[in-house]
């Protein structure tokens, strides 16, 4: 599928970043290229291999199921560009 | 810095002195940006900290770390405690930290003294430093007769121009894709990308969370051994870091390279790369022959595959990592009616141009319908490059290879084809995707006067073996040329 202006807007959507309308074309034609490059991955044949899922041999560790941090709000909240009574405060969600 | 430990040591200066003349070499080269921060009242404090310990323990009491009083510089990655982090993106304008990473603690337990952040390409994305929000770093090298301001690789590039113009003794970098290596070549300088799961990923601001490690960018093999064994160890709070002991990688280098089996990939002599990379890479072979070591060529099929295998699975887990920018817990928010407006309004004005981009690719790869033809094939080659290695490690001790395709370019080119920057990358990816550790070593000067690295990969853990056939390649390379930006200082 060609990576079109509408694909371009469609991907920008799902990743949530405004993307000028006037930038979608350039783009489009940036991303065609970089995938029409990564696409040489076809000349391999990869029927019968595993994808990889761990980099080094290393088994991911257990550990006991209780709370080790906590109990910092403030910390929390210290950067955070708008609060309000020690919540985030976001832009009204529900009508 | 193995130096100054020395000096600190023996009493023949202090660590004040020592981070004072530092900020002074920083302050005087302000022009390159390589900084984002400077934290010298920090600094300052620190070393005299460090001086009290040294004089305490003399009395008997204090403790001094491995790296007691030496002053060093942290890439802007690394969260540090009431420190401004920004990973040089607008996104995160005024984050102050409320923890520090697990590496940079494991630095300051160590004594270490920190001069400030320095400069990367936005999220670490990017070969030249020029991707930041920050402006580009410059490299304190310049072309022979050419005064063209030349870029100094990256993302590690401020870290890199930063220990290769004096202003610091060290600094640390992180790798994704060459992220350490790649400007260590370009600067002249020492980059050690060790093993994944050998230093702590907590604390550092992510980017491809299967590839990212951080190491040390130091002047000297010595310094990188030193300053890996601080910033190293296992860490409960990643659970991908290696719960192994830290060997004593200084101790690696007494030990000599006399049959060492060093392999020579052959997939890597490229088409286009100069006589004289590929002149250098043989200087190399020779060198290491020399020192004892036996040189078998290997073969590594698969790598021509790595760079695209990359530019799949990096954007990603970028596009994953980098949702957690919506303008509600730290750093920028852009209002918008709605909830959805005010994310797409931070996110489009927070990113650059390259971020965006990466995460765009990223979100394509994983969306539905395309997993499998792109993510799911990257990973299934991701095993038949590592394969690769093993089969290589099975013969070979250490693969040597160039760091880099070329040195250093001016700022401005390669910037409008995102794929010939990529491609900056393409001999220490690989090693990348299979975990492997790598380091670059100074090894010559191009005809037109700038440094030139060869990379050193090893078996996952060895990072004892790298380093000793590093210092050997050292040893022999004896690299001494100094950056014009030094060298002019001193006429």
């Amino acid at each position: 599928m060609a990576l079109d202006k509408a694909t371009v807007a469609r991907i920008a959507a799902l990743a949530r970043i405004r993307i000028p309308e006037e930038e979608l074309e350039g783009l489009a034609a940036e991303m065609e290229k970089i995938i029409g490059w990564v696409k040489q991955l076809d000349e391999v044949n990869t029927d019968d291999v595993p994808p990889m899922a761990s980099v080094v041999d290393v088994d991911l560790p257990w550990r006991d199921d209780k709370v080790t941090d906590g109990d910092c709000r403030d910390k929390v909240l210290a950067n955070a560009p708008e609060k309000a009574e020690g919540f985030f405060a976001v832009p009204k969600v529900l009508e | 810095m193995a130096q100054a430990r020395d000096g600190l040591a023996k009493g023949d200066f202090t660590s004040l002195e020592l981070t004072q003349a530092h900020i002074t070499a920083l302050e005087a080269t302000r022009e390159l940006n390589a900084f984002v921060t400077e934290t010298p009242e920090r600094a300052m404090k620190a070393a005299k900290a460090s001086d009290d310990r040294r004089a305490s323990n003399n009395g008997g009491g204090g403790e001094t770390g491995s790296m007691e009083g030496l002053p060093i510089a942290i890439k802007d990655l690394f969260c540090t405690e009431g420190v401004l982090t920004t990973a040089s993106s607008h996104i995160l304008d005024g984050f102050m930290p409320q923890y520090e990473s697990t590496v940079t603690a494991n630095l300051w337990r160590s004594g270490s003294v920190m001069l400030g952040k320095t400069n990367l390409d936005e999220f670490a994305m990017g070969s030249a430093t020029v991707n930041s929000y920050y402006g580009p770093t410059v490299n304190p090298w310049r072309r022979s007769g050419d005064d063209k301001p030349l870029v100094p690789g990256g993302s590690s590039g401020g870290s890199a121009a930063a220990v290769a113009a004096r202003m610091a003794l060290g600094a640390t970098g992180t790798d994704t894709g060459g992220s350490i290596r790649q400007p260590a070549s370009f600067c002249g300088i020492v980059g050690v990308k060790p093993t994944y799961g050998r230093c702590s990923r907590w604390g550092i601001v992510a980017f491809a969370s299967s590839l990212d490690q951080a190491g040390p960018m130091t002047r000297t093999v010595r310094d990188g051994a030193m300053m890996l064994g601080a910033m190293a160890g296992y860490d409960p709070k990643d659970s991908t870091s290696a719960d192994r002991p830290v060997p004593d990688f200084e101790a690696a280098l007494e030990k000599s390279v006399k049959g060492l089996k060093v392999g020579i990939p052959e997939e890597y002599r490229m088409d286009g790369m100069s006589a004289e990379l590929l002149a250098l890479w043989d200087q190399g072979k020779e060198w290491l022959k020399a020192a004892g070591a036996e040189i078998i060529p290997v073969s590594l099929p698969h790598s021509k595959y790595a760079l695209p295998t990359y530019y799949i699975v990096a954007p990603a887990e970028a596009s994953s990592n980098l949702a957690r920018y919506d303008g509600v817990r730290y750093g920028l928010r852009v209002e918008g009616a709605t909830m959805q407006e005010m994310y797409e309004n931070t996110r489009g004005e927070g990113f650059g141009d390259e971020v965006t981009r990466r995460i765009l690719i990223g979100t394509y790869v994983l969306s539905a319908g395309y997993y499998d033809a792109y993510y799911l094939k990257a990973q299934k080659l991701r095993t038949l490059i590592s394969r690769d290695f093993r089969e290589a490690f099975d013969k070979v001790d250490v693969l040597l290879t160039p760091t880099a395709p070329s040195t250093a370019f001016a700022i401005g080119e390669k910037m409008d084809d995102p794929i010939a920057m990529y491609l900056n990358d393409v001999f220490t990816v690989p090693a990348s995707l299979a975990g492997l550790p790598g380091i670059s070593v100074p090894a010559g000067l191009s005809g037109d006067g700038l440094p030139e690295g060869l990379q050193l990969i090893a078996r996952p853990f060895d990072e004892e073996t790298m380093f000793r056939a590093a210092r050997a390649l050292e040893e022999a390379a004896a690299f001494d040329a100094e950056p014009a930006l030094i060298s002019r200082a001193q006429r």
